[in-house]
């Protein structure tokens, strides 16, 4: 079978799509499971905390430079910087470090 | 629910701009991926355009260029980007009960990692103007960056790579933090997420899963636990949290 660009993007593109909206457009409700409204609320601190540990180690050249950032991202936003302050701060502390490293 | 359109729309993309930096870098690295699948700059482009999911496209590049099903893709898709599934589950307790169903079609659309964690973390119901401010300066990002990088992927040194790709972690520590300076459950919460994923990477069998296999798997366990350990009281408290 010949393989079309095209139809490749489509159907990754179908498949996310239908991820992504059936919950938003099939709960339209307030739910009033209180186990359930937990858990959801729970979801997004769980879910980024995930993400972000350990992969911020390897998503810069040294693990070091990586640690740093998230140290120093955890300091600024402990101490109420914006999202956009604490997002430059750590870029900055691995710009900075990778000089060196 | 009426919300300010302009108001929203405007603190939307205010809060886009820094997504937006941080995809350019990232995407920058996704284009070089699709050259190497052999798509060209505007098909990189649309697939970023339409599928705006790092993970996702990665996975779906590296199939491509294997030259596998239509089927495998679809699989595939399903399994990296699972974790949507579940994060517009929440994000549709944040939305108002009588917002409309196109809204609901158009915010789901926008759904990535991180205007997902900007959107939980607006104060009360979320204005669907809000997310679609954010989104649309963020994309713009994450499409132009994909086809940057096919056209002229090696320009930019790692060094500056590296430094604003880890903008977005930043984001996300800037969304968890200071709920979890306030309260103590949560903190601890947190940190348990970070030491058990940082565990499920170094496992032998944990580690064979993908990465998007592990968020949900981390996200599911952990959230119930926490759930039956100090579920949510009520709405105020709700509120006030994500």
């Amino acid at each position: 079978m010949e393989h079309n660009t095209y139809l490749y993007i489509l159907v990754m593109a179908g498949v996310t799509y239908l991820i992504r909206v059936l919950p938003l457009t099939l709960i339209r409700r307030e739910i009033k499971n209180r186990f359930i409204r937990s858990f959801l609320y729970y979801v997004p601190y769980v879910t980024l905390a995930v993400m972000t540990f350990p992969a911020i180690l390897s998503a810069t050249a040294s693990p070091i430079s990586g640690l740093a950032a998230l140290l120093a991202g955890i300091a600024a936003a402990w101490f109420g910087r914006s999202l956009l302050q604490v997002s430059v701060i750590c870029c900055a502390v691995v710009f900075v470090l990778e000089l060196f490293l | 629910m009426n919300f300010p359109i302009k108001t929203s729309l405007r603190r939307g993309m205010r809060d886009g701009i820094p997504i937006m930096l941080g995809y350019l870098a990232v995407a920058f690295t996704l284009g070089i991926a699709a050259r190497n699948a052999g798509l060209n700059a505007f098909q990189a482009a649309l697939t970023s355009f339409t599928n705006h999911a790092s993970a996702g496209e990665y996975a779906g590049l590296t199939l491509i260029a294997a030259k596998a099903t239509y089927l495998e893709v679809a699989i595939m898709e399903v399994v990296v980007n699972a974790r949507y599934l579940l994060m517009s589950c929440a994000l549709s307790q944040k939305l108002a009960p009588d917002t409309s169903f196109l809204h609901r079609m158009l915010i789901g659309y926008g759904l990535t990692d991180e205007v997902f964690g900007i959107s939980m973390a607006q104060e009360g119901y979320l204005s669907p103007w809000y997310s679609y401010g954010a989104f649309g300066v963020a994309v713009a990002g994450w499409t132009a960056g994909s086809a940057l990088g096919v056209l002229v992927g090696n320009i930019l040194p790692d060094r500056a790579v590296y430094a604003l790709s880890v903008g977005l972690y930043g984001m996300f520590l800037a969304i968890i933090v200071p709920p979890a300076r306030k309260n103590r459950f949560l903190c601890g919460l947190i940190v348990v997420s970070m030491a058990a994923s940082a565990l499920f990477a170094a496992l032998p069998l944990l580690s064979e899963l993908s990465e998007g296999i592990r968020i949900i798997l981390l996200t599911v366990l952990l959230s119930a636990g926490a759930a039956l350990l100090r579920p949510v009281r009520d709405e105020a408290e709700d509120k006030e949290g994500a």
